[in-house]
C-alpha cells in the first residue's frame, strides 16, 4: 500500500514538473505560435519591407475591389480588426469563401507604401454552423448582416425553425 | 518441484481494481458485453452518418462540403478521448500495476492513431475547399499532428523491448509525458489565432450550431465512441486469449521436458 501510495506522489510531482515546464515554455513561445498578425499589431510594430508574414483579420465591409492587373485577375481589399486597417492587393483566386465581413488569412510582405502585397489568401471562417434558411431569415429580418461580421448570439437562432421553400 | 512465484497482483486481495484483472472473468463480461455494444456501435453510426449526409441541411456558406464534419469532428473527440484512455491506463500501469490496464494501452494505441490518421485525413479534405489549404503549421493542425506522432511513438516502444514489463513502463511514461499535448490541442484555437475556427461546442454557452445539424453530429459520435470501445474490446480480448495460450503452452512443453 505504501508504495502505491510512494509511485502515485511521485507520479503527481512528475506532472506538476512537466505541466509547469510546458506552461513556461509556452509563455516563451507565445509569439512564435501565432498563425497571424492582426493590423492593429501591425500599427504598433511594422514588420520590415519585405519580409513575409502573415496578416490576419475581417475584409472590411465595401472594399473590395476586383480589377484585371497584367491579365491576371487582381483583388484590392482592406482587412481590419476593428482598430486597425491595412490595404491589401492580391492576384490569383480568391477562396470560394471569401467575402466582405469574412475572416482572411494573407501571406504576403509589406510595400513601401504601406500596403500589404498578398500572395496567397486563405478564407477563415467561424465556428457557426447553421442552414441558409435560417441564415436567409436572419438576414431578411434584419438581425445579422454577414458583411458586418459575426452573426447574433447562438442561442437566438439554433433552435429556429425556418419555413421550408414548400411551405 | 519447485513453486511457480505468484506474481504480486495475483496474491492482492481482489478487490475494487483487481477484480477485472482475473483474466476469466474478463472474458465472460467482454464476452458478454461485446456483441451489444458493436451492435449499438454500427447502429448509431449509420443513423448518425446518414442523418447528416442526407438529412441535414447544408450549411450558409459552406454547403455540401460541411457534411465532412460529421466524420472528421467524431474522430477529432475520439482521437484525444482514447489519448486520455491510454494515459488512464498508464496511471493504473504504473502506480496499481494493474495486469490488464498494460494489455490495455497496448491495444488503445493502434486505434488511437487510427481515429487521428482519420481525423488529420478528413480535415485536409475539408481545408481545401474551404480555406484554400490542404494543411497549414497553426497551433491546432500541428498540435493534433504531435498527438499523432505520440501515439506512433507509443506503439514503437510498448513493442520494442524483449521483455514485456519494460515496455509497459516505457510506454506508459511516454503516455504520461503526452498528456500535456491534450489541453494545449483544446485551447490551441483560444490561446492563439488560427486558420482553424474555435469550438463550436462547448459546456458553458448554447452550441453555435443549429439543432438539425448539432443532432446528427451527437448520433455518430456516440457511434464513433461505441466503435472505438469495441475495437478496442475485441483487441483487449484477443490479448487476454493469447496470454492465456502462450501460458497454457508454456506449461505444456514444461510438463513435456
Amino acid at each position: 500500500m505504501t508504495r502505491k501510495r510512494r509511485r502515485l506522489y511521485v507520479l503527481l510531482a512528475c506532472g506538476i514538473g512537466l505541466g509547469t515546464a510546458t506552461g513556461l515554455a509556452l509563455m516563451a513561445f507565445r509569439d512564435t505560435a501565432e498563425f497571424f498578425v492582426s493590423p492593429s499589431e501591425i500599427a504598433t510594430k511594422a514588420p520590415a519591407p519585405g519580409r513575409s508574414f502573415r496578416l490576419g483579420g475581417l475584409v472590411e465591409e465595401g472594399s473590395v475591389e476586383r480589377i484585371t492587373q497584367n491579365g491576371r485577375p487582381t483583388a484590392k481589399f482592406r482587412v481590419t480588426d476593428g482598430a486597425g486597417t491595412v490595404s491589401v492587393t492580391y492576384s490569383g483566386i480568391l477562396p470560394d469563401l471569401f467575402r466582405e465581413g469574412q475572416g482572411v488569412v494573407t501571406l504576403g510582405t509589406m510595400t513601401t507604401d504601406g500596403s500589404f502585397r498578398a500572395s496567397e489568401v486563405l478564407a477563415k471562417h467561424d465556428e457557426t454552423y447553421m442552414p441558409k434558411e435560417v441564415a436567409e431569415a436572419l438576414k431578411k429580418t434584419g438581425h445579422w448582416n454577414p458583411a458586418d461580421g459575426k452573426p447574433p448570439p447562438a442561442s437566438t437562432w439554433n433552435t429556429l425553425a425556418p419555413k421550408s421553400p414548400g411551405g | 518441484m519447485d513453486t511457480v512465484p505468484i506474481p504480486a497482483a495475483r496474491r492482492a486481495p481482489a478487490r475494487n481494481l483487481h477484480r477485472f484483472a482475473n483474466p476469466g472473468q474478463f472474458l465472460r463480461l467482454s464476452g458478454a458485453v461485446l456483441p451489444w455494444l458493436i451492435a449499438l456501435a454500427v447502429g448509431l453510426t449509420l443513423v448518425g452518418l446518414g442523418a447528416g449526409l442526407f438529412l441535414a441541411p447544408a450549411d450558409w456558406q459552406q454547403g455540401d462540403a460541411v457534411r465532412i464534419m460529421y466524420v472528421h469532428v467524431p474522430s477529432a473527440w475520439l482521437a484525444s478521448g482514447g489519448y486520455m484512455t491510454l494515459a488512464a491506463c498508464s496511471v493504473l500501469s504504473l502506480v496499481w500495476r494493474h495486469p490488464l490496464a498494460d494489455l490495455a494501452a497496448v491495444e488503445i494505441g493502434p486505434v488511437g492513431a487510427g481515429f487521428t490518421a482519420l481525423c488529420l485525413a478528413t480535415g485536409s479534405i475539408w481545408g481545401k475547399p474551404m480555406w484554400g489549404a490542404w494543411w497549414v503549421w497553426d497551433a491546432r493542425l500541428t498540435s493534433v499532428l504531435v498527438l499523432f506522432f505520440l501515439y506512433l511513438g507509443h506503439i514503437a516502444l510498448v513493442r520494442a523491448f524483449d521483455e514485456p514489463e519494460r515496455g509497459y513502463r516505457a510506454g506508459a511514461i511516454l503516455a504520461l509525458i503526452g498528456v500535456v499535448n491534450l489541453p494545449i490541442i483544446k485551447f490551441s484555437v483560444d490561446w492563439w489565432n488560427t486558420l482553424h475556427q474555435p469550438a463550436s461546442i462547448g459546456l458553458t454557452g448554447s452550441p453555435s450550431m443549429h439543432i438539425s445539424m448539432l443532432w446528427p453530429l451527437g448520433v455518430s459520435s456516440l457511434g464513433y465512441t461505441c466503435i472505438f470501445a469495441a475495437i478496442v474490446l475485441a483487441r483487449l480480448r484477443a490479448a487476454v486469449m493469447e496470454r492465456r495460450i502462450r501460458a497454457l503452452l508454456s506449461a505444456r512443453a514444461e510438463a513435456h521436458r
